[in-house]
């Protein structure tokens, strides 16, 4: 299969990519959402979903997608030190966007041990808490083929896309304090290619194109594990999201914990619902009421003014005169 | 010596005719200023993080990053100055039994009736509230705050208590806003008010009118009022 | 590889065992995840740990470093036993008809011959009964009990699954659900290839280990076939074209050999090399011996080499010992009788055994050459870089030069992969700043050397005044020209032996292919097994249409294969005697009642009768070897041996240490240690993040995984008081290490009888040079012995100690 550059999007990573130059095509008309932009005005066309598939039984973890994307993306990941695990980095980083995770699994059902790797990164959620959290206008858009990019000139580093992210992923730098994340490689994409990670996979593990295409592919895949004894392998294509651009194939889709702690019905949190939601609106009007209030009270009835009168009594006071006391008030 | 039940020992009269009282030091309303001005840099910078439309308040401090960057500083700045006026101020905001009686009547009060309402101390109900309402939002607002600190504090919390803290923090926002108003539109309405923080005094007249067991207790204690 | 990388997606099931081809070659590793998701084909994989290649696989199964002679015997026996056995392929296409000599036998662990004193054995018996018409006896019927198979029968009845857990520590219900598995693929229709690497042959007796398995497969009917083969991962992207090449002190490339000085002329030379058929009408290929030879001769010493000068066959150097491989020159090194040493390519510092002993050796050089694109902790083995080389700088009086080369990526040339595709590439960039080819450095030398005979003269001038260099820019000899100086040349018409009239490639033009070779003088060649890589159709190796006819995975016009663009070796076995596709839907070959026809160039002549020529045409039988005869130093059959250093005695002799007929130096026999003093069992791995010691020198390697560990089991970890992460010491008689302590459930204790054996790994890549984090590599440790048949160091199975260490180290 090979990229036709009239396509809005490259279908495979795996095929050659066209090798002539091509107008980028992910470009500010094909943004469906942006953080912090309540007016953002209409798409000029649709672009084709596409989505990334991760087949974790396919997965060898040999972190050539983590070194595909570090040297795509030119990130310099920190060499850290062992810590008697084979995460390296020990945790996604403002320079390594992806990162395979290792966890050890005595299968209770089979008695076989089990090594379960997971690629962890950027889900690409249909319904991104990032972007829904993020207050910088602009700093998170959303493609209309589903891809969730972060802007990064527009981004504060402010953090709120970890508050809104239910899976862990975004990373702030504490050089450039600006958040960072996987970009589904929206630059390779824009021009026909697929993601680093993809195209670096040896065992396609890792595939890319349409979200139709590759949803149909991780059917045939959990086909294949369920004739290997997987009885509860399925997808992992989270609709607490809305669905993600970015989907696994999983052996025990009964348990996705299993897999380094992968939300087992990963959502949007109700608290940053409620912050970015009901607080925002009947706050914001709270306090507008409370100005607004102000002012007509302000308008509407006379100030509390001092009468000469009042200043007359101070005098008497401070002068040892004790002034009369009005009806009704009580010396206490 | 006499007793100070109603007033500080730096409140004093100031003149005789006309009566003017002192109110505030200089250094309390340096304190206050401080503390106000921090308030309204954190209330802009805050709000043009809280919702969209008020973003473009970032361009008052030098764009979304400094915004960011500012925003938790003036936050540490407000806490440590709210808490020399909170030292100083605590004693006399305590609740007495005339505030009660004073809320009851807050009808009168915000039409400017105060001929029924009991004699007061150096602050009103009023006051008294939005000085514990502000004791305890700056509180809950620089822990959450701080919890919430992208740059310094990044793994303090979990995320889920982060988002808590998030939200947490926007809800008192919003309610130190509220108190805010309150405390400004006060201060402007109740006509008078304002020179106490400006030029540290405020005539006899109005203390007479709003805080006269405070006047009566500074008068007395320069010998000018009778004894109680 | 018989077979190819891609060819690895026809096969129904792949055993992975002696390699980890998941974390060690992931790229080519995609075949099998092909095989498995297109074919539904099963993965096994067998190892003392859970591997990557193990995250993957259908089943899996531990066993003790060491040991897979065990169980490879014990799954012999167990498809004799249940006659899980493709007869028709056995009978036709194996030797297990051929009657052997009644004086062969075996008892105690040990063949007939042995000689303790020699460590070696007299072959003389492991050999066919040869009949007065000089052919091999053969008994069809395979009843007569001194017949290949019935001895094969008996040889393997000892490896019962019992004796299988007992030695290889696998539970017998693995071990049984294993031979189940493969047992289904001695079907006509069912395929099983075999991955191996460096698992099989980092041992004394790794050669055997991987015999072991090529018996298997021949008894299922799986070599030759598509998805079947044995295939040897190779280690580098051109391990494959260093071997081929004949990069070792015995070869002359195509696996030709260095003469020994018991062949002093070139008639005693040829003598053993006549290779006549030991059965009717065998092609024995090897009987063009002499084409090869002389055409390589030719290509060496052009004119100098004559008919009249026996080809210049004196100006070969003889050999006085079977080899001067790596171990035997650091020994010699060691003992002062080495002065100078050329060091190209490779980190002998770190990638050969017993580390001490090598900075011992290197520092009584007086001049080591490094040539290397990476500042090598070879080239440095006289810094002292605190615990991690702690020398003594001043009493090293070695001088060192180093000789920046270029990397793969900055010149052109070709690279043989596993599956002997000749793959050329174009260089991507220049070397960086002095950086130069490495055929530049090696010409400069050259010359320099040329130059000094010529105006000194010496001993013995004429094979280095005489050799051929007539390149462009005597300078720097180019790819292209060395490429085709492989291939070979007409130096006079090259005419067809049936038609003399005929001129099949005139004088000056490139040949063919191996088969224009002429041992007349007419032809020059450098290395057979490449010819047609540049003929006159132009480079083949730089092929790349990916076409593939009815998706068999040959693509044919993909590069270049040896030999003869061929993609798999033996592909004569894929059909049966009447030239029939064994597995109709696998065809790879096929006989159309004329010639033969399909997917892949054929072994045999093209007219070659299905009955008449067998598939094995290297070999003088025509067929393929259980009992290889006194091919192997070893054996004729596997036999159970224990490591050098081992936790456990051998089963069938408990006086037997390792392979009985391995070389053992004095001085080192004296370093290996016994279960009682070091009563851990190691082995020893590389990384999928890292490439050897190659990519410590890249920042993204060494941060995928950046400081050296051990791994170790729950079980050890608890009974030593190790924490995950933290610091441990581990010390064996040659040397230790400290590491961190990776605790893993992938690393169980094994029950072998009545002993619990630890085993623990240690990962390869760590040195004092580069990007990563300072280490140590497993050298440290291990022992300084090689494989009996061709030394490759016991790298795999070894014994030490741990215990926990505090402190940082040192970095």
């Amino acid at each position: 299969m090979t990229t036709d550059p009239n396509l809005d999007s490259p279908r495979t990573a795996v095929s050659n990519p066209p090798v002539q130059p091509m107008q980028a095509n992910l470009g500010p008309g094909d943004v469906v959402r942006a953080s912090a932009t309540p007016d953002l005005p209409p798409p000029t066309r649709e672009l084709t979903p596409v989505a990334k598939l991760i087949d974790v039984s396919k997965c060898i973890g040999c972190k050539a997608c983590q070194s595909a994307c570090a040297e795509w993306n030119d990130t310099y990941p920190e060499i850290e030190q062992n810590v008697g695990l084979y995460e390296n980095p020990h945790d996604l980083t403002p320079d390594m966007f992806t990162l395979m995770r290792f966890s050890e699994y005595e299968n209770p059902q089979t008695g076989d041990f089990e090594w379960l790797i997971r690629k962890d990164g950027c889900m690409h959620c249909a319904d991104p808490g990032c972007l829904k959290a993020c207050p910088a206008p602009g700093a998170i858009v959303q493609y209309s083929n589903g891809i969730v990019d972060f802007i990064h000139e527009n981004c504060i580093g402010c953090g709120y896309c970890v508050t809104g992210c239910p899976f862990n992923i975004p990373r702030i730098s504490q050089k450039t304090h600006v958040s960072y994340k996987c970009t589904l490689c929206s630059d390779r994409v824009a021009v026909g290619q697929g993601p680093a990670c993809a195209k670096a996979c040896p065992t396609q593990a890792i595939v890319f194109g349409t979200k139709e295409d590759m949803l149909a592919h991780a059917e045939a895949r959990v086909d294949d594990l369920k004739s290997r004894g997987y009885d509860n392998a399925g997808i992992y294509d989270p609709q607490g999201v809305g669905g993600t651009h970015v989907f696994y194939v999983l052996h025990h889709a009964d348990q996705p914990s299993l897999y380094s702690d992968l939300p087992e019905e990963p959502r949007i949190s109700p608290v940053v619902e409620g912050w970015k939601g009901v607080t925002k609106t009947l706050g914001l009007a709270a306090i507008g009421a409370a100005a607004i209030g102000s002012v007509l009270h302000g308008l509407m009835t006379r100030a509390n003014k001092v009468s000469t009168e009042d200043e007359t009594h101070a005098e008497q006071l401070v002068e040892g005169r004790e002034p009369p006391v009005p009806p009704g008030r009580e010396v206490l | 010596m006499a007793k100070r039940m109603f007033s500080e020992a730096g409140d004093h009269i100031e003149s005789r005719r006309p009566v003017t009282v002192s109110r505030y030091r200089g250094i309390t309303r340096l304190n206050h200023w401080v503390t106000a001005a921090s308030l309204i840099a954190l209330l802009l910078s805050g709000l043009a993080l809280f919702h969209p439309s008020l973003y473009f308040l970032t361009g008052l401090f030098g764009g979304g990053q400094m915004t960011r960057w500012l925003h938790p500083f003036v936050g540490v700045l407000l806490f440590f100055s709210f808490l020399l006026l909170f030292l100083q101020m605590w004693r006399l905001n305590l609740p007495r039994p005339e505030d009660r009686t004073w809320v009851s009547h807050i009808g009168e009060v915000v039409r400017g009736e105060e001929e029924k309402l009991p004699e007061l101390g150096k602050y009103n109900a009023g006051q008294k509230f939005v000085f514990w309402a502000m004791s305890v939002l700056i509180v809950v607002l620089i822990v959450s705050g701080v919890m919430i600190w992208q740059e310094y504090f990044p793994h303090l919390v979990s995320i889920a208590v982060r988002r808590w803290a998030v939200l947490v923090h926007a809800v008192a926002a919003v309610a130190i806003i509220l108190t805010f108003i309150l405390h400004v539109y006060a201060a402007i309405w109740t006509r008078g008010t304002i020179r106490a923080m400006t030029r540290g005094t405020v005539t006899g007249g109005w203390a007479w009118r709003h805080h006269r067991k405070w006047l009566r207790e500074v008068a007395g204690r320069e010998g000018g009022g009778p004894a109680e | 590889m018989t077979n190819s990388w891609t060819d690895i997606k026809n096969t129904d099931l792949v055993v992975v065992m002696g390699g980890n081809a998941a974390e060690a070659h992931p790229c080519g590793f995609k075949w099998v995840t092909e095989a498995k998701a297109n074919r539904g084909a099963r993965l096994i994989v067998v190892d003392p740990r859970f591997t990557r290649t193990a995250s993957v696989a259908d089943y899996y199964a531990p066993i003790r470093p060491g040991s897979d002679i065990a169980f490879l015997m014990g799954l012999i026996n167990w498809m004799i036993q249940n006659d899980k056995v493709q007869w028709d392929y056995v009978k036709a296409f194996t030797n297990a008809a051929f009657i052997v000599k009644d004086e062969f036998g075996w008892s105690d662990g040990l063949f007939t011959g042995y000689d303790p004193e020699k460590r070696d054995y007299d072959k003389s018996s492991w050999d066919y009964v040869i009949g007065e018409d000089g052919f091999a006896q053969v008994d069809m019927t395979l009843e007569h009990p001194r017949c290949v198979w019935n001895l094969l029968r008996e040889h393997v009845s000892r490896y019962t699954p019992e004796l299988v857990e007992q030695v290889c520590g696998t539970p017998s219900d693995r071990f049984l659900k294993i031979a189940e598995m493969i047992g289904e693929c001695s079907a006509p229709d069912k395929t099983m290839t075999s991955m191996y690497a460096l698992g099989w042959t980092q041992h004394a007796k790794g050669s055997q280990n991987i015999r072991g398995m090529a018996m298997l497969q021949l008894i299922l009917g799986n070599i030759g076939v598509r998805g079947g083969g044995m295939n040897a991962l190779r280690g580098h992207s051109n391990i494959q074209g260093l071997t081929d090449i004949g990069l070792m002190s015995n070869l002359i490339p195509g696996y030709l050999n260095i003469p020994t000085e018991k062949e002093p002329d070139w008639q005693t030379y040829m003598s053993s090399r006549s290779f006549t058929p030991l059965r009717p009408g065998q092609t024995s290929y090897w009987q063009n011996y002499p084409k090869f030879m002389v055409s390589f001769m030719k290509a060496m010493w052009g004119d100098a080499a004559k008919a009249e000068n026996d080809w210049a066959y004196h100006y070969l150097p003889k050999l006085d010992v079977p080899t001067y491989d790596i171990l035997r020159m650091f020994e010699l090194m060691d003992a002062g009788q080495v002065n100078i040493y050329f060091c190209q390519g490779f980190n002998p510092l770190l990638s050969f055994p017993n580390r001490a002993k090598l900075t011992s050796a290197l520092s009584k050089l007086k001049l080591l050459v490094v040539m290397d694109p990476l500042a090598t902790e070879t080239a440095h083995f006289w810094e002292n870089h605190g615990e991690h080389n702690d020398v003594d700088t001043a009493s090293i009086q070695t001088e060192v030069l180093e000789l920046p080369s270029s990397c793969f990526a900055e010149d052109d040339g070709a690279l043989v992969n596993s599956g002997r595709w000749l793959q050329w590439h174009w260089s991507a960039a220049t070397p960086p700043g002095q950086a130069r080819h490495d055929t530049w450095i090696m010409a400069q030398i050259f010359l320099r050397v040329k130059k000094l005979y010529q105006d000194e003269g010496g001993v013995f001038p004429d094979p280095i005044l005489n050799l051929t260099w007539d390149y462009a820019d005597p300078d720097e000899p180019t790819p292209e020209e060395l490429a085709k100086e492989l291939n070979g040349r007409a130096l006079e018409d090259v005419r067809d032996p049936a038609d003399p009239a005929k001129v099949l490639t005139a004088k000056g033009k490139q040949l063919l292919n191996f088969s224009q070779y002429r041992d007349d003088g007419t032809t020059m060649g450098a290395c057979w097994i490449y010819s047609g890589c540049w003929n006159e159709d132009g480079n083949n190796m730089a092929r790349r249409d990916n076409a593939d006819p009815d998706e068999t995975g040959a693509y044919p016009n993909w590069t270049f294969s040896w030999p003869l663009n061929r993609r798999i070796l033996y592909n004569r076995a894929s059909a049966d005697l009447q030239g029939q596709p064994w597995d109709p839907s696998r065809k790879l070959l096929e006989w159309d009642g004329e010639k033969w026809t399909g997917y892949d160039v054929p072994d045999i002549a093209p007219t070659a009768k299905p009955g008449d020529v067998g598939p094995f045409i290297m070999n003088q039988e025509g067929v393929s070897r259980l009992f290889s005869r006194g091919m192997m130093r070893d054996g004729p059959f596997p036999t159970h041996m224990e490591p050098f250093e081992s936790p456990l005695a051998n089963v069938f002799n408990p006086q037997m240490r390792g392979n009985p007929v391995a070389r053992v130096f004095v001085g080192d026999a004296e370093q290996f240690a016994t279960s009682e003093e070091f009563p851990i069992a190691a082995t020893s791995y590389r990384l999928t993040e890292h490439f050897h010691y190659w990519t410590k020198h890249n920042r993204i390697n060494a941060a995928l995984q950046p400081e050296f560990f051990v791994e170790i089991s729950e079980e050890l970890a608890a009974e030593k008081g190790i924490r995950r992460g933290g610091w441990v010491r581990v010390w064996s008689k040659r040397g230790e290490v400290k590491a961190k302590a990776l605790v893993t459930g992938r690393l169980k204790p094994m029950q072998c009888g009545d002993k619990l054996v630890h085993v623990i790994g240690i990962p390869l890549h760590w040195g004092f040079m580069g990007a990563a984090r300072k280490g140590f590599g497993p050298n440290s440790l291990t022992p300084f012995v090689g494989d009996a048949n061709v030394e490759t160091p016991e790298f795999k199975a070894f014994l030490v100690n741990i215990e926990p260490a505090t402190g940082e180290a040192v970095s």
